[in-house]
């Protein structure tokens, strides 16, 4: 018999139950909860008359529709205040530990699940949103799930499934200098597309992943479900376990050495089989900017849009076509001529310290472009804004003219007040570019911590591996 | 949850791959604390030419004439015909809820992302796979003959014209029996809750850190 992925492994040890058609009752240890996708969820466990099968195993934060400006005055919507006053009255009402508006610990979910060592290696995690699988770093296997599920996990702590396909991404070759997890990432979807993964649990490996840190695993993981992967995974090693050593939920003393022993096997097997597997020189990889509506439409730096007639398939000339006419581009332009109007560095993607000390460094003692209207860096967490502030990298931003903000999702999806205005174009460290993703009208291109910086600086789009 | 069997209606042909959930139901509709309501929003930056907020009535708004569902007879259509990867991006809920708000039933497309994909069959909307050249020859029908009609069929699981040809397509056999008989998700889990109890015992055992 073949060895195991680390998928496997994770699969076979949350199994309850399985039907003859080879459906699975699989156990959740971690359900994070946002109050977006979780209020007819409680309403629904309401109605029936249920509670939730193990309290203790949820954990709630407001993040999607918080302000990242003005907070002492609460919020200002008033929609947006009922659903977030809603998942504080469900968390009292069901006994959930929730880190409200005002809580320091308060965040992205899938920022602050490993910062608090809520997320630990060889877990099963949901949470009712899709870049769930940003835990996979930790070698968890992390879910997005729809709000049906959120009501199913909330009532039995479990999961009606089947098992995915496993599909390996190795990369191989030496990382060039300015190329960051996020074009590592952002490379692979442009070759295999938004669909590539449909059906799939990737696990990233090779030695350039290897030598990542957590947070730029956190990165990868966290895209994967944008080539439409069930979940992205990096095998535990020491660093993984060095990463969550000392966090405030994570275990301690004699049974921390325990679990870290028991962690240290969850990589895959030598003579493990995937049902696919794509290799990736680093090498070849150059800083990437997205050009149009989907992630998959990505190129390197130094290159130009694409021109519609150069592709032969109709039904993506229409998707290229269509994507330059939202997008305001033509085609044969150098993306380093493309001119930006406004600059968004965080989201789940590339909000941790490590993302903010890359910007930073970039941006000091620089000043941002006079065409830029608004440069904005929103910390994943309220512990990444302290930290950010205790080296000063606050001031960075601000004496280079950014807006310094308090955490949340914020401009990546716009559900607060942070959006872009119609034909506006946006240089973003976040996930998504879909046509009115970030307000409508609103043209987003994806870029790394870095890019996005330099393009703050520049007023337009440059090649970090150049940048003076 | 809702019963599926059969459908029988119009076809609005949709002809775009990788339709995600944000242009499905924008965001700013999500903040609702409801799962009924999100019809007038449906596809909202494709059908109006205003900027939609939540709670507006859309009867005072600009649509976007040329929008598929904007004409007739597609504002009565009950099942939508797509390109491939229909469903991708965010896992919100409100994207099958919105469409059937809307009137759809189902929705057909060579390939689906996978949380809208279980998400709908988990609310009653039934998502058909069918092969690329199968999709082409329904949006071929839909150019020809305005208002053309399709039966879905989820005991036979066939889907075709009134009179011609039928295609065969397949659903999970577990899924189509919850389908078919709108049997509740955790009513059915529930029967296994020995199970569930002794697999946490086990687990509380060989690994105790997860329950701390």
């Amino acid at each position: 018999m073949p060895g195991q992925t680390l998928y496997d492994k994770l699969w076979a040890a949350h199994v309850v139950r399985e039907q003859e058609d080879g459906t699975c009752l699989i156990y959740i240890d971690r359900h994070l909860v946002h109050e977006v996708t979780s209020p007819q969820a409680f309403s629904g466990l309401r109605l029936a008359g249920r509670k939730p099968w193990r309290a203790g195993a949820n954990v709630a934060v407001v993040d999607h529709n918080v302000p990242t400006i003005d907070r002492a005055h609460g919020i200002a919507d008033p929609v947006a205040r009922v659903q977030v006053q809603t998942l504080d009255r469900n968390c009292r009402q069901f006994g959930i530990l929730e880190f409200g508006m005002s809580d320091p610990r308060q965040g992205i979910v899938h920022v602050i699940g490993p910062e608090q060592g809520l997320v630990l290696p060889g877990m099963t995690v949901v949470c009712g949103d899709s870049h769930t699988s940003t835990l996979g770093a930790l070698g968890a296997f992390a879910q997005g799930i729809g709000t049906s599920e959120v009501e199913h996990v909330l009532a039995t702590q479990c999961l009606l499934q089947r098992k995915a396909k496993n599909m390996r991404v190795e990369y191989f070759g030496v990382m060039p200098r300015g190329v960051t997890a996020k074009d590592l990432v952002l490379a692979w979807i442009g070759r295999i597309g938004t669909a590539g993964a449909t059906g799939h649990t990737v696990e990233f490996c090779g030695e350039p992943v290897v030598g990542l840190s957590l947070e730029g695993r956190m990165t990868m993981c966290n895209m994967a479900i944008e080539a439409g992967a069930r979940a992205g995974l990096v095998a535990v090693d020491e660093k993984t376990i060095e990463y969550v050593r000392g966090r405030p939920f994570a275990p301690a003393g004699a049974l921390w050495e325990r679990a870290a022993q028991e962690w240290r096997r969850l990589r895959t097997d030598d003579d493990a089989v995937f049902d696919r597997t794509v290799r990736l020189d680093v090498g070849a990889v150059a800083p990437q900017v997205t050009w149009g509506t989907s992630p998959e439409m990505v190129l390197p730096i130094d290159a130009c849009v694409p021109d519609p007639a150069q592709e032969p398939d109709p039904i993506r000339r229409q998707g290229i076509i269509r994507a330059l006419a939202y997008m305001g581009l033509t085609p044969g332009t150098a993306l380093s001529d493309i001119s930006i109007d406004k600059v968004f560095i965080g989201s789940c993607t590339n909000a941790r310290i490590e993302d903010l000390r890359a910007a930073a460094e970039v941006v000091h003692g620089r000043r941002v472009a006079s065409r830029v209207k608004l440069a904005m860096v929103v910390p994943g967490s309220g512990l990444v804004k302290s930290e950010a502030e205790r080296e000063g990298l606050d001031r960075i931003f601000r004496d280079a003219g950014f807006e310094w903000r308090e955490p949340g999702c914020s401009m990546c999806l716009a559900m607060n007040a942070d959006r872009l205005e119609p034909r506006e174009r946006c240089a973003a460290t976040s996930n998504r570019n879909f046509e009115g993703r970030q307000g409508q009208g609103g043209r987003t291109h994806l870029v790394s911590p870095a890019m996005a910086a330099a393009a703050a600086i520049a007023g337009h789009f440059v090649d970090i591996r150049t940048f003076t | 949850m809702r019963v599926f069997s059969q459908v029988t209606g119009i076809v609005a042909p949709l002809d775009r791959a990788n339709v995600d959930t944000d242009a499905i139901i924008p965001k700013q509709f999500l903040k609702s604390v409801e799962r009924t309501g999100f019809g007038p929003n449906l596809f909202d930056e494709w059908r109006y030419l205003d900027r939609g907020e939540p709670g507006q009535d859309a009867r005072g708004r600009t649509e976007n004439k040329d929008f598929l569902l904007n004409r007739a007879p597609y504002r009565e259509a009950t099942i939508l015909l797509a390109r491939d990867n229909f469903g991708c991006g965010s896992s919100r809920e409100h994207a099958p809820w919105a469409l059937l708000d809307f009137g759809f039933r189902a929705v057909i497309a060579p390939s689906f992302a996978d949380i809208f994909y279980s998400n709908s069959l988990k609310n009653g909307l039934l998502p058909v796979v069918l092969p690329t050249s199968q999709v082409d020859a329904l949006f071929d029908a839909c150019g020809r003959e305005l208002g053309f009609q399709v039966t879905v069929d989820l005991q036979a699981q066939t889907v075709g014209p009134v009179s011609g040809a039928h295609f065969a397509f397949s659903v999970d056999p577990f899924r189509r029996q919850c389908l078919l008989q709108g049997l509740d998700d955790i009513d059915l889990t529930l029967q296994y809750k020995e199970d569930i109890l002794a697999y946490e015992r086990r687990r509380r055992v060989a690994a105790p850190w997860l329950f701390q």
